[in-house]
């Protein structure tokens, strides 16, 4: 570097130049591969798993397909005024602006238009779909609650099943203030206000597990809002539905029968349920199947052992503002065995 | 035209006539919807006669908008033939106010429109 900028032979620019290009074609790269990556995965509108997700995708691909044309047009147009010879015809700019700047965008948006709106009641369609699900958004997680015609509630909090090939219609409701929820592979967004019940449809067409995340900014830790939604078989999401409904499971070890006693003394459950034990708090999640989720902290922890004591001991440094308060004072035996418990609620 | 001698009215109240006519337009029946939604047919309920509501609204709107067109078409007189000038007489100040009102005639009109299509591709209050 030093070198480079000392000396002022011709070498230095060509060799800054090389240097240069090698940056600019790896920067190229990488930014392809970004995208690339960016288009399937978990969480993405353009990898769709879902019908609304499916036609989304669809008016995506041809609204870039039309605006890629648009570009090339105008380009093109550009090249030929400034190549051209001869003089334009006193005409030519009267129809450039009627046509350019009034009919065809009036055309555009006038198809755009009916596409979307023809669009939209097939993806607010409220069938009645068995189970009933609600979903409420709280400061910063979900609370799940699904109601079978058999008359069972079940309530859950930050993960959802779905069986794949047919709607599920989401009953949206907000806690304290606006959040949105947006599981992109499956369908749009739809606000949760608070006060208002907003509705969602999913049909999802494949299975797999897919992130949904709040996409409506609602204070500190709105980043760490997210939830798994995992799209089975519907022998398998009977089955989920079926144990979820039950009990928590007693403890199966010494270690996690102290965890029980250590969570109800703490007062754990002035703020958490577990069914089946005297903890019947509402401030918090469901707890009752927590060792069985897919993640915990609402989309931001694996649900290990590990990830359990880390959360009882610090949650503020994973979400900020969180409104769990911290259990750092409890010796650390005390929440292992917390985790040891809590992991074992399958 | 006849009455080419006579000093023409200069008037911007057309000018506004066109707006208003979709302002009218747009809160009408965005208040319609509203309240047939809230108060009569309920949550999940048809949007049935406020559909029917919205389009007479159009009707009327496009029949408002189509006689301020028309009266805009007229004030659009052909250039007088003469010497070079500023184009600020009375005459030319007319045409521009007619020509000003027909396009805010044809952009309203597109609004009014757009607005309709609403309605007539969603049926329910959801
Ligand atoms: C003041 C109420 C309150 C108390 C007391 C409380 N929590 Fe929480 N807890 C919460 C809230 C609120 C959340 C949701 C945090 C978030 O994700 O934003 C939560 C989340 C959790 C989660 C993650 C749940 C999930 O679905 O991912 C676990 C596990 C948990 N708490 C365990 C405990 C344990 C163990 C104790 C007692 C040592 C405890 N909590 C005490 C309010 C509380
Ligand atoms: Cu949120």
């Amino acid at each position: 570097m030093t070198r480079f900028a000392l000396s002022s032979s011709p070498d230095t620019a060509s060799g800054r130049r090389r240097r240069a290009t090698i940056r600019a074609t790896d920067l190229a790269l990488l930014a392809g591969v970004a995208a690339l990556v960016a288009c399937a995965g978990p969480q993405s509108a353009l990898d769709p798993a879902g019908r609304g997700a499916e036609r989304i995708a669809e008016l995506f691909w041809w609204m870039t397909a039309g605006t890629v044309v648009v570009w090339a047009a105008v380009m093109a147009l550009a090249f030929y005024v400034s190549t051209r010879r001869r003089e334009p015809g006193p005409r030519a700019p009267g129809v450039l602006i009627v046509g350019g700047g009034v009919v065809l965008p009036v055309l555009v948006l006038t198809a755009l238009l009916i596409w979307g709106l023809a669009l939209l009641p097939s993806l607010l369609a409220g069938v009645d779909a068995e189970p009933t699900l609600f979903v409420t958004g709280r400061q910063f997680w979900w609370e799940v609650v699904y109601r079978t015609s058999d008359g069972r509630v079940v309530p859950l909090a930050n993960e959802l099943r779905l069986p794949v090939g047919r709607p599920a219609v989401l009953q949206l409701d907000s806690h304290d203030v606006i959040h949105s929820l947006w599981i992109p592979a499956l369908a749009g967004k739809v606000d949760m206000i608070p006060g208002r019940v907003t509705r969602l449809t999913l049909e999802p067409s494949r299975t797999g597990v897919f992130r949904g995340l709040c996409a409506e900014y609602c204070g500190l830790s709105h980043a760490h809002m997210a939830f798994v939604v995992a799209v089975t078989e519907e022998h398998e999401f009977a089955e989920w539905l079926a144990h979820q409904a039950e009990p928590a499971s007693a403890p199966a070890s010494p270690l996690a029968a102290r965890g029980q006693e250590l969570l109800l003394a703490h007062g754990c459950g002035a703020c958490h349920t577990i069914r089946g034990t005297l903890a019947d708090g509402d401030v918090g999640p469901d707890l009752t199947h927590v060792g069985g989720r897919l993640s915990i902290a609402a989309g931001t922890l694996s649900s290990d052992p590990r990830a359990f004591q880390r959360w009882i001991e610090a949650p503020e440094q994973v979400k900020p503002g969180v409104h769990m308060p911290a259990f750092a004072m409890l010796p650390q035996a005390d929440r292992e065995a917390l985790a040891a418990y809590l992991e074992g609620l399958k | 035209m006849t009455d080419e001698s006579r000093p023409p009215r200069e008037n911007l109240w057309l000018l506004t006539a066109a707006p208003f006519i979709w302002l009218a337009h747009l809160l009408l029946s965005y208040i319609t919807g509203a309240v047939w939604c809230a108060k009569i047919a309920g949550r999940g309920g048809s949007l049935g006669a406020a559909r029917a509501a919205i389009a007479v609204y159009t009707l009327l709107a496009l029949a408002g908008l189509a006689l301020v067109g028309w009266r805009a078409m007229r004030r659009r007189r052909p250039v007088e033939p003469g010497p070079a000038r500023e184009y600020d007489a009375p005459g030319d100040r007319d045409r521009f106010l007619g020509r000003t009102t027909l396009l805010l005639t044809g952009l309203s009109a597109l609004a009014v429109v757009y607005a309709a299509l609403v309605a007539l591709f969603i049926r329910s209050c959801r």
